[in-house]
């Protein structure tokens, strides 16, 4: 406890710096997701080929690569610098952002082709059908993969303390700079992240229950 | 192709759908050109910057790192389906006091970032990097593998154990006899997928000064010799990465559809439902293209 409490500003300061990553690379996967979602269900081939490619390359990269390249590699070509920690949120995004593409074009294929048929069958105006019977459907299904797919993000923006952001990866190097013992401490920021997924497994599990479709 | 959201395209339709798949691709080719031509026109391009291939002891070099990935992967794999196969059986177990702490510790290995645990074994008892590695790579592939056969047991018709315990088999010879052989080829796509993610977790021993391809790609990329190829180094095991997964996630779609083939037997052919039970869908996890969304109706065995 000792250890937790005599460097808390560490503690706050590196759990601080994982949330904002955190919220901003889940803004940014969710955008970035859906569009890609959006080409991959597309009538167009090309769109749909395109959609594919990304996500079978981006899922395929490990995550430490793609952080590799945006810290390290990028700033070399000279388009736009970024800094290390827009370089962690631009890769967790770009990584996220391909499974997030594949929860929701699941969802949208759990919905069987009968029922837009059948809006259409009745009248309904495209609007009406994706607004009315699709996506109120496909919400139910993709919501609770998608937070699993959120607490992956969580725990893999700890991969950013290797690439000179500090966050909660990096409390550790802090500590052993003040002398503190190390797997206490580590063991302390382990029990932290238990204590922040525990409430999104159990969100996860609530909304299962409750939405699992009755077909 | 009729999907749920799109009406199959009559003459019109298909005429706007050309005029905007050549728009898309015009943009598509636009924006990869240019940074293609960021790449030539820094100098990536450059033989200087990917004359360090051509030397043998560079070569050398990159196999052993190679060969240290793989061995991580092995280690981690085999770790990880004993764990697996211990802890789903723990968790299947009657006995509440085998099942509890089976339960929390699969729970909690779930829940903590592979990186922290690496870091607790490397710098909290000061084990070597490959131990580190491959422990921290056994116990947080386990836990998720251990949910996945769980998941993939309970998914078989109750009237399987039923009927094997109706026979007189024992707990222990329903679920070898009747049980496992049954459901371990549901889950075979969902197992194989989950070492993709091992796989692609084996990079994460860069973080602890492992030697594997990584941790290579940045020490040869940041050689001033060599005119500092970060970006040329980066591609290269980019692509042994990617070939790599892509190779174990193509077995996984195999065996999927080789699998969803044989449909002859409804109930064996159950797919894990890894996705519902392990609702944790680890986001690498979907890491095969074995897409959740593939077989309609189920939640996917999501990955992370």
């Amino acid at each position: 406890m000792d250890v937790l409490l005599d460097n808390s500003d560490l503690y706050v300061r590196g759990f601080v710096t994982t949330l904002q990553l955190f919220a901003l690379s889940a803004v940014g996967s969710l955008v970035l997701g859906a569009f890609l979602a959006m080409l991959r269900v597309s009538p167009v081939p090309v769109f749909r080929s395109a959609g594919s490619l990304y996500v079978t390359v981006v899922r395929n990269t490990p995550l430490t690569l793609v952080f590799l390249f945006f810290a390290f590699a990028w700033n070399l070509l000279e388009i736009v610098r970024i800094s290390f920690f827009t370089a962690a949120v631009t890769a967790l995004t770009v990584y996220t952002a391909a499974f997030v593409c594949e929860v929701f074009r699941s969802g949208i294929n759990t919905v069987p082709v009968g029922q837009a048929e059948a809006a259409r069958a009745i009248g309904l105006t495209f609007g009406q059908t994706l607004g009315q019977i699709i996506l109120p459907q496909a919400t139910r299904s993709v919501f609770p993969p998608m937070v699993s797919t959120l607490i992956a993000l969580l725990k893999n923006t700890t991969i950013a303390a290797g690439f000179s952001v500090f966050e909660a990866g990096g409390i550790r190097q802090n500590l052993s700079e003040r002398g503190e013992p190390v797997l206490e401490g580590l063991l302390w920021v382990a029990a932290i992240f238990v204590l922040l997924v525990i409430p999104l497994t159990l969100l996860q599990r609530a909304l299962e229950k409750r939405w699992s479709v009755a077909r | 192709m009729s999907s749920v959201l799109f009406d199959v395209p009559g003459p019109r339709a298909r005429a706007r759908n050309r005029i905007l798949g050549v728009v898309g691709v015009a943009a598509l080719v636009a924006a990869v050109g240019y940074v293609l031509y960021r790449f030539y026109d820094t100098g990536q391009f450059d033989p200087r910057r990917w004359e360090w291939l051509l030397y043998k002891q560079v070569q050398l070099d990159l196999l052993q790192a190679f060969q240290f990935t793989m061995q991580a992967f092995a280690l981690g794999a085999v770790g990880a389906l004993l764990f697996g196969a211990v802890f789903a059986a723990g968790r299947l177990s009657e006995h509440a006091w085998l099942r509890v702490p089976a339960t929390v510790v699969v729970e909690f290995f779930r829940a903590i970032p592979l990186v922290i645990l690496m870091f607790v074994f490397y710098f909290g008892t000061g084990v070597s990097s490959l131990v580190a590695v491959v422990v921290g790579l056994t116990l947080y592939n386990g836990s998720v593998l251990a949910e996945v056969f769980r998941a993939g047991v309970l998914a078989l018709p109750k009237g399987q154990s039923e009927a094997a315990y109706a026979i007189g088999m024992r707990k222990t010879q329903a679920m070898t006899n009747v049980l496992l052989p049954q459901s371990l080829r549901a889950m075979l796509p969902t197992i194989v997928s989950q070492l993709v993610v091992l796989l692609k977790d084996t990079s994460l021993g860069f973080l602890i000064t492992y030697n594997e391809l990584l941790r290579y790609a940045r020490v040869m990329g940041s050689d001033p010799n060599f005119g500092r190829p970060q970006i040329p180094t980066a591609i290269v095991v980019a692509i042994i990465y990617i070939a790599l997964c892509l190779l174990l996630s193509w077995l996984a779609n195999y065996l999927g559809r080789r699998q969803q083939r044989s449909k002859l037997r409804p109930e064996a052919a159950m797919p894990a439902a890894t996705g519902k039970a392990d609702g944790e869908a680890e986001p690498d996890g979907l890491a095969g293209p074995t897409a959740p969304g593939d077989r309609p109706g189920k939640l996917g065995a999501v990955g992370d």
